[in-house]
This record gives structure tokens, sequence and C-alpha cells, in this order.
């Protein structure tokens, strides 16, 4: 064999090597969700042998006689996301239309930077906000005036009933709100932005006002991106943990109104994980860990789907 | 009422709305950083930085909680940022066919919002519970865990924005393709890869939830192999405790982190800004 042929076999070698090498790190990546699932499901094993389907049901949670129920902790994490949706979506949709739309040109750099930061802020930080500053202060100003101008509602009367506390399952969901208003703000301008100028600029050249643009123009072309950046605060709001065991109040107890301290997995898990004493209550734990994955996994899932055929549509429109 | 009158005034009324919501977002911004400006810089000082975190009651610092974190957080990214790069590399250069690259980019995506405290209770069950005793290392590992998806991304997506003239460049002077990748394509997106590591960095620096489980916390000094202070869970157990001292400490603590993380989130933009102009 001349050199130059030993070289090429060499570089060829190195050349699978390398390959290779970036295949089994990417490969690793892959099998690392496999990997979390199931250590999951081995930590949470006893608990799944001892309660079986009826952990997601139940609602007695009493380390002492070794009972085990999540239900009061599930509920807690669906209801103060829920909240942090109801509050979060129109916010952000107005954020994302004020970026796209509205903003001077050299204002929108500087604003969505802002917006961004926000994302950024630790959520220690916004947890210590909301048990020292925002807490009093709602407890103070805003919850006492929700009280007496409900009260008597029918439907939504009851929801704002109990002692001001200031912590609670609605403050849970209103810090949840404003941490995952940068996500779907940001993702909302982001796919307000690949909307084609033709399309937009042939509405207002029939007249529409802007919002009618936004409205009927906008919206409907990105629907997918959107619901799919609202999935994915969905997703941060539910696995969202410091900020929510600061001011969720950590409750096992049901709640009768939005007011009253309860409690989120994330939340439980902060709580309790490192003081659990016994198998059982440790295993119980890390089946709420495995629950709150799992719910995690099918919103981030069904999000990055949606985000997905919103990129195909674009390619078939181009 | 005209149907033109109407018009006018559900845009003007969606449009103050909506200017409306820009403003509700910065103002929590401001009212956050006005709070830890306010309550943090009390608390700065030389004690901060050079005593230890005290018993209630007595005067101390964060030392070992900052040494902890700064321990921790390096080696968490020393060991996320090579695997990171890696497999961003192989998604951005050599994933064209197959199945491996769609499935690595969806499943990355989706632990890049995985909830942070289910991978502390993952190095919980594979590390802790198997060696028996909470530690450094362990914390180190679940932040590293934190880092991968963020660095597996950037990476990608810098190297998808180097053009492939310059790769075919390359081959065309016979450099092999571990060359060709090192040298002319990671190279060319160095300034791209760099911000995701100062991402990552962010992330992980703010994090408590992972280290709960891990790292615990520690009242001294300790090396990675035993339970190690970390400035997010000390400014947790000290703002969750009723002393006034031990407050004073987690807002100075609080401070700090947030200070790191939001200047690191502004290198990175300014960083990011001239690879996106090419």
């Amino acid at each position: 064999m001349t050199p130059q042929e030993l070289r090429l076999k060499r570089q060829a070698l190195q050349d699978m090597f390398f390959r290779g090498s970036t295949r089994f790190f990417a490969f690793m990546v892959l099998a690392l969700l496999a990997a979390i699932i199931l250590s999951l499901i081995h930590g949470a094993w006893p608990s799944i042998q001892a309660f079986g389907i009826g952990f997601i049901t139940g609602s007695d949670w009493n380390p002492v006689t070794e009972q085990f129920g999540g239900w009061n902790s599930i509920r807690g994490t669906l209801l103060s996301s829920f909240i942090a949706l109801l509050i979060g979506i129109p916010v952000s949709f107005g954020i994302a239309i004020f970026l796209t739309e509205l903003s001077p040109t050299w204002l929108r750099r500087p604003l969505g930077i802002a917006i961004e930061l926000l994302a950024g802020v630790p959520s220690i930080i916004f947890g210590m906000w909301g048990l020292f500053i925002f807490a009093p202060w709602f407890a103070d100003n805003i919850q006492p005036w929700l009280t007496e101008h409900t009260a008597g509602i029918p439907m939504i009367g009851w929801l704002f009933q109990g002692p001001p506390m200031g912590i609670g399952m609605f403050t849970a969901g209103l810090i949840l709100s404003v941490m995952i208003i940068p996500y779907i703000a940001s993702v909302m301008r982001d796919v307000f932005e690949v909307v084609p100028p033709m399309l937009k600029e042939s509405a207002y050249g029939l007249g529409c006002t802007t919002w009618e643009v936004v409205w009927n123009v906008v919206l409907p072309y990105t629907r997918h991106g959107v619901i799919g950046g609202v999935m994915l605060g969905l997703g941060r709001a539910l696995g969202e943990t410091m900020a929510v065991t600061f001011v969720i109040g950590n409750s096992h107890k049901a709640i009768e109104s939005l007011f009253d301290p309860g409690t989120s997995i994330a939340a439980t898990l902060a709580n309790e994980f490192t003081e659990a004493t016994g198998t059982l209550h440790t295993a119980s734990l890390i089946n709420l860990g495995l629950l709150l994955f799992l719910i995690t996994f099918v919103v981030l899932v069904l999000s990055k789907l949606l985000l997905l055929k919103l990129q195909k549509g674009e390619g078939a429109h181009s | 009422m005209t149907l033109y009158f109407r018009r006018r005034l559900i845009n003007a009324l969606s449009l103050t709305l909506s200017l409306a919501a820009m403003a509700f977002g910065l103002f929590w911004l401001l009212w956050i950083l006005y709070t830890l400006f306010s309550n943090g810089l009390p608390g700065l000082g030389m004690a901060l930085f050079t005593q230890n975190t005290p018993a209630p009651g007595s005067t101390g610092g964060l030392a070992n909680a900052i040494v902890g974190s700064l321990a921790m957080s390096s080696v968490g990214v020393a060991i996320g940022t090579p695997i990171g790069i890696l497999a961003g590399t192989y998604l951005a250069e050599f994933g064209e066919r197959g199945w491996l690259a769609p499935a690595t980019r969806f499943i990355n995506d989706i632990l890049l919002s995985a909830p942070s405290i289910v991978i502390g209770l993952f190095i919980y069950d594979v590390y802790v519970a198997q060696v028996g005793h909470f530690s450094g290392w362990a914390g180190a590992l679940a932040l590293s865990l934190l880092v991968i998806p963020v660095v597996v991304r950037t990476t990608e997506n810098m190297l998808r924005l180097v053009p492939n003239s310059m790769r075919e460049a390359a081959y065309a002077l016979g450099a092999p393709q571990w060359k060709m990748v090192l040298q002319v394509s990671l190279r060319a997106a160095k300034a791209g890869v760099v911000t995701g590591i100062l991402l990552a960095v962010a992330r992980i620096v703010g994090e408590t939830a992972p280290l709960l489980f891990t790292a615990l916390n520690n009242q001294f000094f300790s090396n990675m192999n035993q339970p190690m202070a970390n400035l997010p869970v000390v400014i947790f157990q000290f703002a969750m405790s009723p002393y006034d001292d031990w407050h004073t400490l987690a807002w100075a603590g609080a401070l700090l982190i947030g200070l790191f993380v939001l200047t690191l989130n502004i290198i990175a933009r300014v960083l990011i800004r001239p690879a996106k102009s090419h």
C-alpha cells in the first residue's frame, strides 16, 4: 500500500470513530428519557403495588398510618396550572400583538428582551418575592375586595371566600401565570412573525382594522403554533416547584375555595422527600413524581406535535 | 351606532388591552427587580463572601454556599457540555437519514421543558439511593442533565446556520469529516455554541428543585462526596425560616443569583446577535 492509501484508510477510520461517538451521545439523550421513566417506576414500585390505580383518586395522605393517595396534590397541580393559563393566555396574546403589530420598530427588540428576561428570573426569586412581598400585599388589598364583591354571585361566589391569608391556591396560580407569560408570549410572537406579509397586507388593503387582521388572518394562520405555545407554558406550569412551594400553603386538606392553602405534586415532593421515613412514604412520593412526569410528558408531546404541524403548513404554503 | 364606528371602537379597545398586557408584563419584571435590589443590597458585604452560613442569631455569610454552587455548576457544565455538543453535532451534521436524529430532536425538546424536580428524583434513585448518602457529585450530575438539552438545542441550531459552501470547501481540500466538523463547522458556530453554554449556566445556577434530593445542604465547607451547601437550597431554607437575619442573608443570596443570571442572559443575547445576521 502506498503512503497515500494508508493515510486515506486512517482518515476513514477516524471519521467512523467520530461519527460513531456523536451518534452514541445522540442515542444517549434518547435513552435518558427511557431511563428516567424506568427508574421512577422502579422507585415507585412499592407504592404502585400497595395502592394500584387508587393512588390517583385517593385523597388520604397520612404518613403515620401509611395511607397515601395523591389526589389532593394532583388536583393542586392541575388547578394552579389552570388558573395560570386562564390569566396567562390573554395577557401573552396581548403582548404578542403589541410586539408584532403595535410597537414602534426600535422598541420591539428591547421590549422582547425584557419579556425574555422575566423568563430567566430563577424560580426561587419568584418564590421569595411571592411569599414576602406579593402575598401580604395581596391579602391586604385584593383579597378582601374580591371576597366582598363576588359574594352572592352564583357559580363563582364560593371561589373567593375564606380568610384572606395571601398564600393559597389562587396566589400560586397567579405567580405561575407571571412565570409562564414570557414563554407563551415569545412563542406567539415568533409564530405571528412567520405570517406572510402578503396575507396581512391584502387584508389591510380590503380595509380591515388591525384587530380584524389579527383575529381573522394572523390567528387562524398560526393557530397550531399558538396552541403549541400554550401547551409549552402549561408544561412549565405543571412542573414548577419552588415558586409554588413558597406560596401554595402546603396543606393536604381538600380545598373549599381558591383562597384556601393547598398543595401540588412538586410542592409535596420539595417539602416531604428528604424527611420521608419508611419505604412506602418515599415510594409514594416517587409515584407522585412519576405521575407528574407522565402528565407533563403528554402535554409537551402534544405541544411539539402542534408546533411541527405549523412548520409543515408553512412549507406547503410557500 | 354605525358598523364603521363599532369596528373602530372594537379595534381601539383591543389595542388598548394589548398595550395594557405589555404594561402588565413589564410591571412584574420591574416590581421583582425592585424588590430584589431593595431587600438584597443591605445584606451585601465582605462577610457574605468570607464567612460560612451561620446558626440562627449569629452573624455569618454565604461563603460555603457560593463555593458549593460554583463547584457543582462547573462540574455539571463540564459533564454536560461535551455530551451536548457531540449530540447536537450529530443532529446537524450526520442526522440527515434514519430515525435516530428526528427521534432525538423530539425527545430533547421534551427534556428541555421536563420538570427539574423529576430530574432530582431520577438522580436520587440511580445514584443517591445506591451510594447511600447525599453528595455534591449527585447534585452536579443532576445539573448536568439540565445542561445537556440546552446545549444540544443551541449547538444544532447554530450549526445549521453555517453555510454548506464552507463544508464543501473543506471537503474539496481533502479534509476528513472530523476535521471539517471540528475546525470549520464548529469554529464558525463558536459564538452560538458559547451562547448555548452560557444559557445553560444561567439555567442551572438558579435551580433549586433538583438539588434538594441530591446535594441537600451543609452548614460547612465540604468536599464533593459529602452533602454540599449551595446557594439555592440555602436561600430556600433560610427564607422559609422564622429568623430575620436568615431572611437578610437569603435576600442577599437571591440578589447574587439574580444578578448573575440576568447578566449571563444579557451577554448571551449580545453574543448571539452577530451570529444571526449572517
